[in-house]
Order: C-alpha cells, then sequence, then structure tokens
C-alpha cells in the first residue's frame, strides 16, 4: 500500500472541504472494498478523509412520507438489526460476513458500485432517492454501468431514502468464495407498479428488467413471468457461470423472490 | 506520523503511525501482539479478526488510525484472569477444533461475537456467523462441535470427524 494522510473530520462540512482542497483526496467509509484496494496498489490518493467520525451520516430514521432514511456511512450490520423494511435488513444481514457488516457502509457499497454488490439492487427496485452533500438523486439517475455513478469527485452519500413497498424480497444466488452476488433480485411491490432490479449479471451493471416489472404489475405470481425470456446478449461470463447462466438465473430468482415476498 | 492511542486488551497503549498502518499491523508489529493472525491480502480468511468496542471486524481492513481512542480485544486479552483458557478456548482444545491453528485467533475472536449475540446458537447459525472464516485444515465440523460445546449445549450426537 502506498502511503497516505488520514483525516477523521466529525462533520460533512469539514469533510467535504478536505475532499475540495488541492490534495488529491478519497472519501473512506467502512474501507472494506477501498482497503484491499490500496493494498494492491489499484488506487493511490494522497489523503483518505475518513466519514467514520461524521455522527449526522449514521443512523436510521423514518421521514414524514413514510420513507426510511440511512444516513450513509450507517454499516450493513446496523441496517440488518433495524428490520422496518424486513427485506431491506435481510439482504443486509447477507452481506459479506459478520465482520464486513460490521463495518462496511451503504455509502460507500453505492458508491462503489460494483456490478455483483446487492445494495444496488435494493435502491433501484425500491426506486430511492440517493442524498449527497450537493442533491439528492433518484435511483433512476443514480447507476451509470459498472462502478460508474452520477457521483461527482469529492460528493459525498449522507443519506438514502428508501420508500417502502408494499411487498419486497431479495434472492442472493451466493458465489460462496468472494460471498457476493453470482446474481442477485430485488422484487418491490409498490401501491403504483412492480420493480424488479438484477445485480450479478449485467456488464452495464445493476438493471431494471422492464418486462418482469410489466408482468408482475398486472399479475404479482411467480406464474406471470413464464413466457418471458431473459437475452444472455450483455451478461457477465467468469470463471463462475456463463451469460446463458447468469440468464437463466435471473428468471429462476425474480420468481423465487415474488414467491417469496 | 500521526499519534494513536487505544485500550488494547484492558490496558492503555499508544504509538506513532502511518496513515496506512493497518490495525492487524499496529497490533502485531508495535505491541508485538502475534495471535492476531494475517492469511490474505483479500480481507477474506478472517485470521485477524479482533473485536472493536465490542464489534467482531477484521484488523486488516481497518486503519490503526481509525481506532484512535477506540477498545480493542484480541486473542491475547480471551484467557481467564488467572491465566486459563476461557470457555470457548478450552472447547477448542477438547473437541480437537484446531490443526495448524493458524485460523484459530479469529474462530475463537468471531465465536465470542457469536455467543454474545446468540448465546445458544444452532449448528446451522454457527456455520453461517463463519461464514467469513476460513479453516484449511479442520473441514470444520470440530470447530463447531466445539462452540456448540462452549455454548453448553450437548454435542454428543454430533459425529466426531
Ligand atoms: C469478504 C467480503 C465480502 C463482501 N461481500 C459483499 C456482498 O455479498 N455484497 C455486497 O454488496 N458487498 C459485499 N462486500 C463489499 C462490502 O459491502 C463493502 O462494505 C462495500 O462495498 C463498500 O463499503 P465501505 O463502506 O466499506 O466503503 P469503502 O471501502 O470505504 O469505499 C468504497 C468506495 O466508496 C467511496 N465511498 C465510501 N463511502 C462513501 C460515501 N459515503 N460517499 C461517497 N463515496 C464513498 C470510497 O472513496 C471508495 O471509492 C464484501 C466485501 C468483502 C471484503
Ligand atoms: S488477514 Fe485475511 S481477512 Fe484479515
Ligand atoms: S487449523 Fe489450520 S487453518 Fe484452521
Amino acid at each position: 500500500m502506498y502511503n497516505f494522510d488520514l483525516e477523521r473530520p466529525t462533520r460533512v462540512a469539514d469533510a467535504v472541504k478536505l475532499l475540495s482542497d488541492s490534495v488529491e483526496s478519497q472519501p473512506l467509509g467502512g474501507g472494506q472494498t477501498l482497503i484491499p484496494t490500496l493494498k494492491q496498489r489499484l488506487a493511490s490518493p494522497d489523503r483518505l478523509v475518513s466519514l467514520g467520525a461524521i455522527d449526522e451520516m449514521k443512523g436510521i430514521c423514518q421521514d414524514d412520507s413514510g420513507r426510511l432514511c440511512i444516513g450513509g456511512a450507517t454499516t450493513h450490520a446496523a441496517v440488518a438489526a433495524d428490520g422496518s423494511y424486513p427485506a431491506l435488513s435481510a439482504m443486509a444481514s447477507h452481506i459479506g460476513d459478520p465482520a464486513v457488516r460490521n463495518r462496511g457502509t451503504i455509502g460507500g457499497s453505492l458508491a462503489n458500485n460494483d456490478p455483483a454488490a446487492c445494495y444496488p439492487s435494493a435502491v433501484l427496485a425500491s426506486n430511492a432517492t440517493v442524498v449527497t452533500n450537493a442533491r439528492e438523486i433518484a435511483a433512476d439517475d443514480y447507476f451509470e454501468g459498472m462502478f460508474s455513478t452520477a457521483l461527482d469527485e469529492g460528493e459525498i452519500i449522507t443519506e438514502v431514502k428508501f420508500p417502502v413497498p408494499e411487498k419486497a424480497n431479495y434472492q442472493k444466488f451466493l458465489q460462496p468464495a468472494s460471498r457476493f452476488a453470482l446474481v442477485g433480485v430485488f422484487v418491490a411491490k409498490h401501491s403504483d407498479g412492480v420493480r424488479v432490479a438484477v445485480t450479478g449479471a449485467s456488464n452495464n451493471g445493476v438493471f431494471r428488467w422492464s418486462e418482469a416489472e410489466a408482468a408482475l404489475s398486472s399479475d404479482f405470481s411467480a406464474g406471470a413471468l413464464s413466457d418471458l425470456t431473459v437475452s444472455a446478449d450483455d451478461m457477465i461470463t467468469d470463471l463462475h457461470g456463463s451469460a446463458a447462466y447468469r440468464a437463466h438465473l435471473v428468471k429462476v430468482l425474480t420468481g423465487r423472490a415474488v414467491s417469496a415476498a | 506520523m500521526t499519534k494513536v492511542s487505544m485500550t488494547v486488551n484492558g490496558k492503555s497503549v499508544s504509538g506513532n503511525v502511518e496513515g496506512r498502518t493497518l490495525l492487524s499491523a499496529f497490533l502485531r508489529e508495535d505491541l508485538k501482539l502475534t495471535g492476531t493472525h494475517v492469511g490474505c491480502d483479500t480481507s477474506q480468511c478472517g485470521a485477524c479478526v479482533v473485536h472493536v468496542n465490542g464489534e467482531a471486524v477484521k484488523a486488516c481492513t481497518m486503519l490503526a488510525g481509525e481506532a484512535d481512542g477506540a477498545d480493542v480485544t484480541t486473542i491475547e486479552g480471551m484467557a481467564n484472569d488467572d491465566g486459563s483458557l476461557n470457555a470457548i478456548q478450552q472447547a477448542f482444545q477438547d473437541h480437537h477444533g484446531l490443526q495448524c491453528g493458524f485460523c484459530t485467533p479469529g474462530m475463537v475472536m468471531s465465536a465470542a461475537s457469536l455467543l454474545k449475540d446468540n448465546p445458544k446458537p444452532s449448528e446451522g447459525e454457527i456455520r453461517e456467523y463463519l461464514e467469513g472464516n476460513i479453516c484449511r485444515c479442520t473441514g470444520y465440523h470440530n470447530i463447531v462441535k466445539a462452540i456448540m460445546a462452549a455454548s453448553g449445549q450437548d454435542v454428543s450426537a454430533i459425529a466426531a470427524e
């Protein structure tokens, strides 16, 4: 690991200031992705600005319109323990392992936007809003492909607001070596329609499966998917599974999520 | 270099660290607490698990500077006050829960945090909780058995492996 300076501001405003001055800086969330990346020398910032001491970015509450508001530096373990949006807590409780969940944060996961990460599918299916120090970004505008998001340089995710759906479920097909999702599907039934978000499968990162959304919005049952097919064209092929296998899993897992919701 | 201070196994300690110094390196190299093992470079093996403010974390994936002011417990802090092995450690010995012992510090620290939240876990719950602790020797059966025994459960029905 190349050396860097570590700063631990206690307020969002101070973190933003540090991230925008002339020293090349990067935010540090739980470090569960960034520290392994630094060890491999795939990043070499001059300074890390830890968000871990900023209390205003931690915790979970409900806003006036019933949305669940999760601070950007809230750990996966805290979301898993919350339970007021059961499908979201269940998803968080299966990220990595207990030690990863005690450090890893929602903001770090969303900023990283790993194509196999769990949170992006929950945010997209729930139609959540990503709140930063500068603006609010709708889920549909936030994800811009593998490891790419609408965030600007130095922009911090301070909060994520989740509308709580009528019914929801996340199905993760575990890749046991990495403990990420080989494929994961988050299905959410809202009062105005169903949203289906798929992670782990596509070369373009998390995506909505619109045909399934249309079918499930008129008939919320696994059977409603029977005539649909998923194209393997843009799917990932790697040593863990072929594009065709992943395309197959998308449909199977969507059906399971609907049945379990 | 920046000065960090923390409580490790009940004692106040401090040292000067670089930004990049990992908690695992601070424990092993500065404090000479080499019970915390480092088995990988990818945050996947769990040999380095310690407790920070009561929670299991991978010491190889936390900066020492981030543990400034924290209360840290390592495997060296697990024995009983009279120096005898604690219930989990003794159960690992009794049930042959280790072979080479490389994974054992992390296994014991993870087991301790499991039992704190869930004093009588089922076999399935133990296996799931240990997802982040890799053992290349035992095949896990005797580790699971040791943790069940340490939690006061009858393990006579679980076959010896
Ligand atoms: C063994 C293992 C298994 C894992 N399994 C899974 C899994 O099953 N599913 C899953 O989804 N993830 C998994 N992860 C990843 C884990 O969830 C990470 O915690 C997460 O991806 C990154 O969050 P972090 O808080 O640790 O961020 P960091 O590692 O600190 O940062 C990641 C990136 O986000 C930036 N960043 C951090 N916080 C913010 C913020 N608030 N605003 C803006 N930018 C920010 C950083 O600069 C960096 O670029 C696993 C990790 C490990 C080590
Ligand atoms: S040394 Fe392998 S997870 Fe820490
Ligand atoms: S006893 Fe050798 S790695 Fe577990």
